[in-house]
């Protein structure tokens, strides 16, 4: 259980850095949703999860914040991506593409492979 | 990085409170409108979509919690909780804080006090820069039983050049200079140094210059670098003191440079690092012997540096490859049979290898005292748990997490144990001026002792380190209660009593043992002491007091007055005619540093050849020889056995005669009659520029051994020479009779400078101050040594006192139904003393396994005593239990004198 959370911990905040980095500045809600559509609800997380570990990637210096409109002129908060995330997030692709390649290999080894 | 960066935020939100509450509550407010809108749209109702959406997001406390967490640092700020409880915790029983912080005062003070010494000598040996690459470069003939015989010049200059060493100096242990022309003429201490000395030493003048290291002069350069100390009190700091020219026995020298302030020589004696005057010198010319490779320099230290990066291993391995070929180059000079080898010694060793024993055992005897104190103080907190088993039983019925629990105590018990440190340190270091006024003058770097920040450091780590190491074990035997037990029951008889009782037992247990320990350590310190004090040494030092002069020694042998013994005799016998004729001498006797018994410190061994087995110089071995004047041997009190003594008739022109002790009898001439052999001695390296082979001398007599070089050391090989055949430059006036120590000096020194106005006159001292300060490293570490077990002795009835104590009320219920049964208030009685004397029994036999152990690792401090020295073991094991039968008997009676009706009634 605990180690799940883990996992989604890790994965959730590489989610954030990339719709951050598709959708531009983005409010809390925007990348909840975004990222629940594009996972297909697979990930029912309480969307709440979601503000500390903002707050986490803005002390680390990943993301900005400031408040300001939103389309439907509502304040809210947008978080943007910084310099320093983006690099963050290509550096955390390239691993998780090669953590992926590696697992997907192990996928598809067959008995017959091996002998 | 990013962690770092996370972290000092968070760090920085702790420290200015900042919250970002405000900002969040926002936020979830506007995702909920967000939410509930797209609820609606999707054709919710509006409470629908609104509690579809506050169910979405999920419990609004628990992500306040957690962004919280997230903001600021939670574990700081529980500790800070923590803090303020322990503190009201221990406001309210001040008894119990009192005792525990006063004994965490006493151990860690204690431990503060002697790391304070360790630190400014063993750690910090050698004041300058990269200490590690120095070392004292010594040149043994182990084959003919001659160590440290010193170096030639043609060596050095090998050594120089072998690539081992970025630079290798020679410099003199240290010797007096008359320093005249000013106000009265003063002695002061110089060394002669070649002039890369201080190249190599790394340090450089604080005014003008050093010498320059490549300065080839034979002799001296007639430069002078003198220190701060010096500068200040002769010459008022003047400014324009470079090239100022001063008159050292009767030669000229510039000053070309002032040391900086708190330089100190290298050297094993206060008086080496004390050196005011450095002398360069090339010392291959006159005053110095020729540069020949048989000539070897005595009693200089060879210090050198190490090129970077050698390890004194592989330098050592590089030196001996070096000496097989210069033996090869030069059969002649080094034999076979003298097995002439070169060794290195760390020049830390040098300065701090005689004490640190005494140091290291210090250092163990306090920690010991240290662990006491913590045992001491773990035993209170475990009493203690069985009053609080209540608070912590219903605190955990409350939720409290066990791991917070001991968290908590623990941070209770560390702030005991700081608190405990920081009031020790406090006390040092107020007291600091009276304590060092016990530490014994002969200690090196006395002076460099100092109770600063580093020493607080210490204190601090210790105390933390102290803390965790005796806190985990009670804060988690505190934190294991029975919750249903202890509630129900008042808080007593709960399950972990048992346990905490058994581990009580084993502290107890534990503290008699160390204990014990350091009250043989002591007993055994205390009867070495005592022997060496009681120590017969051969010589008689009541009512003796020694007075030394120096004369000059110029440069150029033909300036000096006092060349020849005859020369000097006429100065010698006017200044014994009017030593005699000062009020209260009875006898008057002359002699050189040498013979100054266990006071001097520079001993110069001469090689003897004998007659029939005769050697070179260099592979001769060497004894200890002093140069005295007839009256002497009578003047000490040491007998004559056989043969004669000096006489009248022994002058510079007749036959050169010597008297030997008992012990160069029997190790040079075993078997044999010593009196009428011949040997061939050399005394001052002048004589080798003239001539080769020094003169016989006769032995005309054996006196028996006395203990002149160290009272530990029962018969080291002496010779003695009459003053009036050879010629001495540092002399010491020896009087006996009613004297007065206050007026002696300023007496001999008017007689002496009635004689010769240019002569100083300095360092009066009695013998038998002489004789005590001999001990004084000895007599501190075994009244330190002392004071430790009698504060540990303290410390263990203590133990077994509050044990003994605790027990019997515990057992207050018990007790009193066996009373009302009709047991026998005498049985309680033994009942509760056999209890201390088992805890006793086991303690001392642990502690004696443990005492022997270390009694055997101290065996090198021990004299006369054996390390298993049975009456001391008996000795202390019957203190102690005899404390531990004490310190439990007042418990005892207390349940003896138990009213079984009132305590049944009470409880």
């Amino acid at each position: 259980m605990k180690e799940k959370a883990d996992v989604l911990q890790g994965t959730l905040a590489l989610m954030v850095l990339k719709t951050l980095d598709v959708l531009g500045p983005q409010h809390g809600w925007g990348i909840a949703r975004r990222i629940e559509q594009i996972s297909g609800d697979l990930l029912a997380v309480n969307q709440g999860t979601l503000y500390p570990l903002l707050l986490k990637l803005e002390h680390e210096g990943s993301i900005a914040s400031e408040w300001g409109a939103s389309e439907n002129n509502r304040r809210a908060r947008f978080y943007r991506l910084t310099g320093a995330g983006r690099k963050q997030l290509l550096a955390e692709t390239r691993e998780w593409e090669q953590t992926a390649a590696i697992i997907a290999r192990f996928f598809n080894v067959k008995a017959e492979d091996l002998r | 990085m990013r962690f770092l960066r996370r972290f000092l935020i968070r760090l920085l939100n702790f420290a200015t409170r900042q919250s970002a509450d405000q900002r969040l509550q926002e936020e979830i407010a506007e995702h909920l409108a967000f939410q509930t809108e797209e609820n609606l749209r999707a054709g919710m109702s509006p409470a629908e979509a609104r509690r579809q959406a506050a169910l979405k997001l999920g419990s609004a406390e628990a992500i306040r919690e957690h962004h919280h967490t997230e903001q600021s640092l939670p574990l700081i700020e529980n500790l800070l909780f923590d803090l303020r409880y322990a503190v009201r915790m221990l406001l309210r029983s001040p008894g119990f804080s009192f005792i525990a912080i006063a004994t965490m005062a006493l151990g860690v003070g204690a431990t503060t006090a002697i790391y304070s010494v360790i630190d400014a000598t063993l750690l910090h040996p050698l004041p300058y820069p990269n200490p590690a690459e120095l070392v004292r470069i010594v040149d043994n003939l182990p084959g003919v039983g001659a160590p440290d015989v010193g170096i030639s010049i043609p060596e050095w200059r090998d050594l120089e050049s072998s690539g081992i060493f970025q630079s290798v100096s020679i410099s003199s242990t240290g010797a007096d200079v008359n320093l005249t022309g000013s106000a009265q003429p003063e002695r002061l201490g110089f060394k002669h140094v070649t002039p890369n000395y201080f190249a190599v030493l790394g340090v450089d003048a604080q005014l003008g210059r050093t010498f320059d290291p490549h300065d080839a002069t034979p002799g001296y350069n007639l430069e002078v670098v003198i220190s701060d100390g010096l500068w200040k009190r002769e010459f008022g700091a003047d400014p324009h003191i470079i090239g100022k020219a001063l008159r050292l026995d009767n030669d000229v020298y510039h000053v070309v440079g002032v040391m900086p302030r708190g330089f100190r020589d290298q050297g094993s004696t206060s008086e080496e690092q004390n050196t005011e005057l450095w002398l360069g010198a090339g010392m291959a010319a006159l005053p110095f012997p020729p540069p020949q490779r048989g000539i070897r320099l005595e009693s200089r230290a060879v210090t050198a540096r190490l090129k970077p990066g050698l390890s004194i291993a592989a330098a050592e391995g590089h030196l001996d490859a070096l000496v097989e070929s210069l033996k090869k180059q030069y059969p002649a000079e080094y034999p076979v049979q003298s097995a002439w080898t070169v060794r290195l010694i760390p020049l830390s060793e040098t300065i701090v290898g005689s004490v640190r024993q005494s140091l290291i055992l210090l250092f163990g005897a306090v920690g010991l005292v240290l662990l006491i104190s913590c045992v001491n103080v773990a035993n209170l907190l475990l009493a203690r748990a069985s009053v609080r088993g209540r608070e912590i039983a219903v605190r955990q019925a409350l939720g409290a997490q066990r791991m917070r629990l001991i968290r908590q105590l623990l941070t209770e018990i560390l702030l005991l144990f700081l608190l405990g440190g920081m009031a020790g340190f406090a006390v040092l270091f107020c007291t600091q001026h009276f304590l060092l006024r016990l530490v014994p003058e002969s200690l090196p770097h006395l002076n460099d002792i100092a109770v600063g920040g580093g020493v607080l450091v210490f204190a601090v780590a210790v105390s933390v380190a102290a803390g965790t190491i005796f806190g985990l074990a009670p804060a988690w035997l505190m934190s294991r209660v029975d919750l249903m037990g202890t509630l129900r029951q008042e808080g007593r008889s709960s399950s972990g009593t048992r346990e905490r009782s058994r581990a009580r037992q084993t502290l107890v247990i534990s503290e008699l043992a160390l204990s014990l320990v350091l009250m043989v350590a002591a007993g055994l310190l205390l009867r070495s002491f005592w022997d060496l004090f009681k120590v017969q040494p051969g010589f008689n030092p009541a009512r003796v007091m020694a007075i030394q002069t120096w004369l000059p020694g110029p440069n150029d042998p033909a300036a000096d007055i006092y060349r020849t013994a005859t020369q000097e005799s006429v100065l010698l016998r006017e200044i014994l005619r009017r030593s005699r004729s000062l009020p209260g001498v009875e006898e008057a006797a002359v002699g050189d540093g040498a013979a100054l018994p266990l006071g001097h410190s520079h001993i110069s061994p001469l090689p003897l050849i004998r007659e029939g087995l005769e050697t070179k110089a260099n592979q001769a071995p060497v004894i200890g020889g002093s140069i005295v004047s007839p009256e002497y041997f009578h003047l000490l009190g040491i007998p004559l056995l056989r043969g004669r003594l000096f006489n009248d008739q022994d002058l510079e022109d007749t036959p050169q005669v010597a008297v030997i002790n008992q012990a160069a009898a029997r190790t040079y001439w075993p078997g044999q009659d010593p009196l009428s052999k011949r040997v061939r001695l050399r005394l001052d390296p002048r004589d080798m520029s003239s001539s080769d082979t020094p003169p016989w001398t006769t032995i005309v007599g054996v006196i028996a051994d006395a203990r002149t070089e160290s009272l530990a050391d029962a018969v080291i090989p002496q010779i003695y020479r009459s003053v009036y055949q050879r010629p001495a430059k540092d002399l010491a006036i020896f009087l006996r009779g009613q004297l007065d120590p206050s007026a002696i000096s300023a007496q001999v020194r008017e007689q002496v400078q009635s004689i010769d106005p240019e002569l100083p006159v300095f360092h009066a001292e009695t013998l038998d101050d002489v004789l005590s300060t001999s001990l004084s490293v000895r007599r501190f570490s075994m009244e330190m040594v002392a004071f430790f077990a009698a504060t540990a002795l303290l410390l263990a009835g203590l133990g077994i006192y509050g044990t003994i104590s605790y027990v019997v009320n515990e057992q207050r219920r018990e007790t009193a139904i066996r009373l009302a049964l009709g047991a026998q208030r005498g049985n309680i009685l033994k009942m509760v003393l056999r209890r201390g004397l088992g805890l006793a029994t086991a303690g001392a036999g642990l502690g004696v396994a443990g005492a022997l152990i270390v009694s055997h690792l101290m065996a090198g401090l021990l004299y006369g005593v054996s390390p298993t020295d049975l009456p001391t073991f008996a000795g202390v094991t019957v203190v102690l239990t005899g404390v531990a039968l004490v310190a439990s008997y007042i418990p005892a009676l207390r349940a003896m004198r138990l009213d079984p009706i009132t305590t049944l009634h009470s409880e």
